[in-house]
C-alpha cells in the first residue's frame, strides 16, 4: 500500500479521510475528536503502554489502543461505545490505584492531564483499599522537581531523553509495582533541552523546580514572546501573575521550535529578578554613583554625548548587544547617524573583520535542517550554542545524514558524528585540506596536506544530496574568521552545498538588516582598537560581552563619556560608564527579533518594566529628541518597526563571502586559546538566572589543556595557573581534558575571572601561579 | 526512528573494550554478540550481565553494569533497567547457594508455602535474606516454567522438582 493512498474511516459515525498507514489517534486528533491518552505524544515514538486510548473497532473483538492502530479503509471506530468507555474507565481505575490524592498541593493541579481525564473517566470512590506505593523525592538537578509517587509510568520523559534530547538519562527501573522512573544512580539531568520533560509529563511527577509552589495554574495569565537568546527565535508562552513572570513555556511553532524550547529559554526569566537590576537612573559624578530622576539622567547623557562628540561625529560609537530588539538597534543607528557617526556594531564577539560577507543567516529554513543528508559545521558547538538547531541536525543524523565538525576541541555529541579536532591554526589547514581534496586550488589550499579524513569529508559532502556548510560561534570568534569563512564558502561552492551561518544571538540577523552590523562605520574591534571619545552601550557588560574584554575596558575607561542603557549594574559597567539608564528586560518591552532563518517575529511587552526602567526604544527616542536628531518622533515601537522595515534593503538570501587578505594570523606554534562562550554565559539575563548557574553546563573559568600539554608545562589537574595573553593575564584552575588537541588551550570566555584576559582566540602562555 | 534503535546506542563508544573485562569474559560476551545482527550489540545485554555476574560471585555492582554498558555501546541506564527488571540478576552480594523458590500459582497450590516455611525455619532467615555464614540465600521468584514438577526451586543452574520437606533437607545438606 503506498503511503499517500487515501482511505475512508468512520469514527463515531463521522466519515473521515486519512492517509493509509496513519495512526488512528492522529486522524482523530486532526478531526478534533478527543480520545484520552497519556503515553502518546505526537513527537515521540509510540509505546502504547498507558492503555488510556483504548477504543472499539469493528471486527476486532477487544478494545485496541488508538495510538498504536493504523487506519484501514472502511474501519469503523467507536470512541464512546459501552465497550470503549468500559475499557477507558477500567484503565483509569488502574492508573489511579497508586496515584496520590495530593492535587491540592501539586503544581500540576489545574493543568494536569490525569486530573482532566479523571474527571471524565474516573469513578468517585476508589475500590482500592491497600496501601499506595510511595517513592522518595529524587534530586535530578536544579531545574526539575520530581515527585515520582505521582508517576503513572507513561515513559514520555524516558522517550524524550532518548529520542529528542539524545541522551538517555532517565529510565524505568524495577518491575511491576516496583517500577520507577529515575536515573537509578544519583545524578542530575544534564541535557540542554531537559526542561521539556516538564511539559511532556502528563502528571505532576516532573515540574519546574524554580516555579515550584509559586503559583497555581489558574492564577496565571498567558502572553506570547520570542526567546531572547539564541538565533532560533523560539516562540514562548509567558505565564504571569500580578506583573511578575512566573514561568516560561514553549509555544508550538512547527517551523521554528516545534514544541520544544531550550532550558536557557525556559529558565532565563529568573534573571529578571536579580538583585542587581537597575530600577532608577544612575549617574556618576566625581567617581560616585548616585540615583537621580530620568530628566536629570537623560540631560546628563545627552550633554555628555554632545561634549564627547565635539565637532566630529566619528569620535563616538555605539556598541549594541546582539540580543537587543530590532527597534532598539534601528534607533541606535539613527541616533548615532543624527550625531554624525556611522560607528555602530553588534558583532561584539567577532574576532576578525577582514573581507566581506552577506547577511550571515542560516541560508535555508530551520525546518530544512531536518532533511539534510550532509552537514559540515565549522567552529560550532551547536548543542551548547543553539540547542534547537542541534536537535534539528540530530534528527537529520538519525535519518542517516553525515555530520562533520571542524572544531578546536572535541565536542560532546549526542549522536555519532565525524570530528576533525585540531588547534585553531589546524582548523584552517583542515578546511584547506578538504578544499584541496575537492580539487580546488589557490593560496591557503595549495600547501595543505590531505589525509584520509579530509578525503572522506570531501567525499561525503560531494556525494550526499542535500548538504550544507555552517559556521558557528567559535568560527566567528576565531582570529582568522575571514579565512574559515572563505574556505567554507569554497567548499560549499565545490560541493553544491548551502553556505550558512548559525548566528550567535536572537537578533544577529536583524542587526545586519538595519545596518547595525556590517554598516559602513567602524566595526566593534576597530572602535575599541582606535578608542573613541564617547560610547553608547546598549545591553552590554564590558567584562563579558566583548571578544576582548581587556581591550574593551581599556578603551571605555579612557573615553570621555560612556552612556550605558542596561537592565543591570555590574562592576565593569559601573567602572566604565558615566551614566546608566535603566531599560526594560526580557518580557518587559515590545520589539522584534529576526531569527536565523530571516523570519521577523514581533512581540508585545508582557509585564511592566521593573521600577523606573523604561523600554530601551523609548529611552533612545528621548535621547534623540534631546540631541535634536531629526525625525525622531515615535509613539509606538511598531512605528519604529515600520520605518526600520522600509529602510532595510538587505534581504536574507544566498550567502556569499568575499575574502580579504589571505594571510593567516593564528600562530601555528605555541599554545593558542580557543575561547568559547559557555551555554549559560551568553548574555546578561542568562548570567543572572540562578538555577541555570547551578547546572553542570554553567562552568567556571578554567584553562583546559590535554595531558601532554599539562605534562610539558609541569602542571597537574587543579593547579592554579597564570594565563598570560599579550599584556593581559589571569589566574585560574587547570583542567586536564583529553578533548583538547595539541597546541590549544580552551579557556571559555564571558565567565567571572576571564574578563581580565584578551581575545577569545589568541596566543597564550601558562605559568605556575 | 523508533525508540529501540538509534537512541539505544551511545554517541561515543569506548575504544579499548578489551580492557573492560578479562579476556575470557570478553570472548564469552563476544560469542553472545555474535548471535545477533551486527548493529544489535545491545541484544547481548542479558547474557553479558549473566556472564559478568557469575564471574563476580553471583551479583552485579554499578561499576560492572557500567562496564557492560560501555562494552555493548549502550547508555548505562538501559543496563540498569534490564538488571533491575529480571529476578536472576542480583544487585547485592548473595550466599554461595541462591535458592530461588517459586511461589507462583502451580507451586502455591502444590504447597510451596510449606516449603518456604520449612526453609525459613531451617536456615533461620526470611525470604530475601542470606544466612550469616554466607552459605544460602533464599529468594522468592515467579514461575520458572516447571509447573509439572511443582513445587520447585532452582539452585544455580539446576531445577529441583516435586519438593517435600525431607527432600529439601537432603538437597540443602548435600551442598557445600
Amino acid at each position: 500500500m503506498s503511503d499517500d493512498q487515501m482511505v475512508t474511516i468512520e469514527v463515531d459515525g463521522r466519515k473521515l479521510e486519512a492517509k493509509a498507514g496513519e495512526l488512528l489517534i492522529e486522524v482523530t486528533d486532526a478531526a478534533g475528536i478527543n480520545i484520552p491518552r497519556f503515553c502518546y505524544h505526537k513527537k515521540l515514538s509510540v509505546s502504547a503502554n498507558c492503555r488510556m486510548c483504548l477504543v472499539e473497532v469493528s471486527k476486532v473483538p477487544k478494545p485496541i489502543p488508538a495510538c498504536a492502530t493504523t487506519v484501514n479503509n472502511g474501519m469503523q471506530v467507536f470512541t464512546r461505545s459501552p465497550l470503549a468507555l468500559a475499557a477507558q474507565k477500567g484503565t483509569m481505575e488502574f492508573l489511579l490505584i497508586n496515584h496520590p490524592l495530593d492535587c491540592p498541593i501539586c503544581d500540576q493541579g489545574g493543568e494536569c492531564e490525569l486530573q482532566d481525564v479523571a474527571v471524565g473517566y474516573g469513578s468517585d470512590v476508589s475500590r482500592f483499599v491497600e496501601g499506595k506505593r510511595v517513592i522518595p523525592e529524587r534530586n535530578i538537578g536544579p531545574l526539575i522537581a520530581t515527585d515520582f509517587t505521582r508517576c503513572i509510568h507513561c515513559t514520555r520523559c524516558v522517550r524524550f531523553g532518548a529520542e529528542i534530547a539524545g541522551i538517555r538519562e532517565l529510565g524505568a527501573t524495577g518491575r511491576g509495582e516496583h517500577m520507577e522512573i529515575g536515573t537509578y544512580v544519583e545524578k542530575s539531568i544534564d541535557s540542554e533541552l531537559s526542561g521539556n520533560i516538564i511539559d511532556v509529563c502528563p502528571v505532576g511527577s516532573l515540574t519546574s523546580k524554580p516555579a515550584r509552589y509559586q503559583a497555581r495554574a489558574w492564577e496565571l495569565v498567558q502572553r506570547e514572546a520570542v526567546a531572547p537568546h539564541d538565533s532560533v527565535g523560539s516562540n514562548l508562552h509567558i505565564h504571569l501573575r500580578r506583573n511578575q513572570v512566573m514561568r516560561v513555556h514553549p509555544k508550538d511553532n512547527e517551523s521554528v521550535n516545534e514544541c520544544w524550547i531550550s532550558d536557557r529559554d525556559r529558565f532565563s526569566y529568573l534573571g529578571l529578578y536579580s538583585e542587581d537590576r537597575v530600577t532608577r537612573p544612575l549617574i556618576k559624578t566625581e567617581g560616585q554613583w548616585k540615583e537621580c530622576d530620568w530628566q536629570e539622567a537623560l540631560d546628563f547623557a545627552a550633554q555628555g554625548m554632545k561634549k564627547a562628540r565635539g565637532g566630529d561625529g566619528d569620535q563616538i560609537g555605539a556598541l549594541v548587544s546582539p540580543t537587543a530588539t530590532l527597534e532598539e538597534m534601528y534607533l541606535t543607528r539613527k541616533l548615532m547617524g543624527g550625531l554624525g557617526s556611522r560607528n555602530v556594531d553588534s558583532r561584539l564577539r567577532q574576532g576578525d573583520f577582514r573581507g566581506e560577507e552577506s547577511a550571515p543567516w542560516l541560508g535555508q529554513s530551520i525546518a530544512d535542517l531536518d532533511n539534510l543528508n550532509g552537514v559540515l559545521l565549522i567552529g560550532s558547538n551547536v548543542r551548547k550554542e543553539q540547542p534547537i538547531f542541534a536537535h534539528r541536525l540530530r534528527k537529520a543524523a538519525m535519518e542517516g545524514a553525515w555530520v562533520g565538525f571542524v572544531t578546536p576541541f572535541e565536542l560532546d555529541m549526542n549522536y555519532r558524528a565525524e570530528q576533525l579536532v585540531s588547534s585553531p591554526a589546524g582548523m584552517i589547514s583542515d578546511l584547506a585540506a578538504v578544499a584541496k581534496a575537492l580539487g580546488l586550488s589557490g593560496s591557503l589550499v595549495d600547501d595543505a596536506e590531505v589525509s584520509d579524513v579530509h578525503q572522506r569529508v570531501a567525499e561525503k559532502l560531494k556525494t550526499a544530496e542535500k548538504t550544507t556548510v555552517l559556521l558557528g560561534n567559535l568560527a566567528v570568534a576565531h582570529m582568522d574568521y575571514s579565512l574559515l569563512r572563505h574556505l567554507g564558502a569554497l567548499i560549499a561552492d565545490a560541493t553544491d552545498s548551502v553556505l550558512g551561518f548559525l548566528p550567535e544571538a536572537a537578533n544577529s540577523v536583524g542587526a545586519r538588516l538595519v545596518g547595525v552590523a556590517g554598516g559602513d562605520g567602524l566595526d566593534s574591534l576597530a572602535m575599541l582598537n582606535s578608542p573613541r571619545k564617547g560610547y553608547l552601550l546598549l545591553g552590554v557588560e564590558p567584562d563579558w560581552d566583548f571578544w576582548n574584554p581587556s581591550l574593551a575596558r581599556q578603551s571605555l575607561s579612557e573615553a570621555e563619556f560612556v552612556v550605558a542603557l542596561s537592565a543591570y549594574r555590574s562592576a565593569s559597567l559601573e567602572e566604565n560608564a558615566d551614566v546608566i539608564l535603566p531599560v526594560a528586560g526580557f518580557t518587559e518591552s515590545s520589539g522584534t527579533y529576526v531569527n536565523a532563518e530571516g523570519i521577523w517575529q514581533s512581540f508585545n511587552g508582557s509585564v511592566k518594566p521593573m521600577g523606573e526602567a523604561r523600554p530601551a526604544w523609548k529611552v533612545l527616542r528621548v535621547l534623540g529628541n534631546l540631541l535634536d536628531v531629526a525625525d525622531f518622533e515615535y509613539n509606538s515601537s511598531s512605528q519604529v518597526l515600520e520605518e526600520a522595515r522600509d529602510s532595510s534593503t538587505i534581504q536574507p538570501g544566498g550567502n556569499s563571502s568575499t575574502p580579504g587578505e589571505l594571510n593567516v594570523r593564528t600562530p601555528a606554534a605555541g599554545l593558542v586559546r580557543a575561547g568559547d562562550v559557555p551555554l549559560y554565559a551568553s548574555d546578561a539575563l542568562v548570567r543572572r538566572s540562578n538555577p541555570l548557574q547551578k547546572t553542570n553546563d554553567a562552568i567556571s573559568a578554567a584553562v583546559h589543556v590535554n595531558p601532554q600539554v599539562a605534562k610539558d608545562g609541569g602542571f597537574s589537574a587543579g593547579d592554579q595557573v597564570m594565563v598570560k595573553q599579550g599584556n593581559t593575564g589571569a589566574t585560574m584552575a587547570l583542567v586536564i581534558d583529553e578533548a583538547i588537541p595539541d597546541g590549544c588551550a580552551r579557556i571559555p570566555a564571558a565567565l567571572s575571572g576571564t574578563g581580565e584576559l584578551g581575545g577569545q582566540f589568541g596566543e597564550v602562555t601558562l605559568e605556575k601561579a | 526512528m523508533g525508540f529501540k534503535n538509534a537512541p539505544m546506542t551511545s554517541a561515543k563508544p569506548v575504544e579499548d573494550k578489551a580492557k573492560l573485562f578479562s579476556s575470557e569474559i570478553c570472548s564469552e560476551i563476544d560469542r553472545w554478540i555474535g548471535k545477533f545482527p551486527e548493529q544489535w550489540r545491545q541484544s547481548a545485554v542479558m547474557a553479558a550481565l549473566q556472564v559478568v555476574q557469575d564471574d563476580n560471585g553471583g551479583y552485579l555492582t554499578q561499576e560492572l553494569m557500567d562496564k557492560v554498558a560501555a562494552y555493548l555501546e549502550m547508555p548505562p541506564v538501559s543496563v540498569y533497567e534490564v538488571a533491575t527488571f529480571y529476578s536472576m540478576y542480583e544487585l547485592k552480594p548473595v550466599g554461595r547457594h541462591k535458592v530461588c523458590v517459586c511461589t507462583n500459582v502451580s507451586c502455591m497450590i502444590n504447597g510451596s508455602d510449606r516449603i518456604v516455611e520449612h526453609m525459613e525455619k531451617k536456615l533461620g532467615i526470611k525470604l530475601g535474606e542470606t544466612t550469616g555464614d554466607g552459605r544460602y540465600t533464599l529468594k522468592e521468584v515467579e514461575c520458572l516454567g516447571a509447573c509439572g514438577g511443582a513445587p520447585m526451586f532452582q539452585i544455580g543452574n539446576k531445577y529441583y522438582e516435586n519438593l517435600t520437606t525431607e527432600l529439601v533437607d537432603s538437597i540443602l545438606e548435600g551442598l557445600e
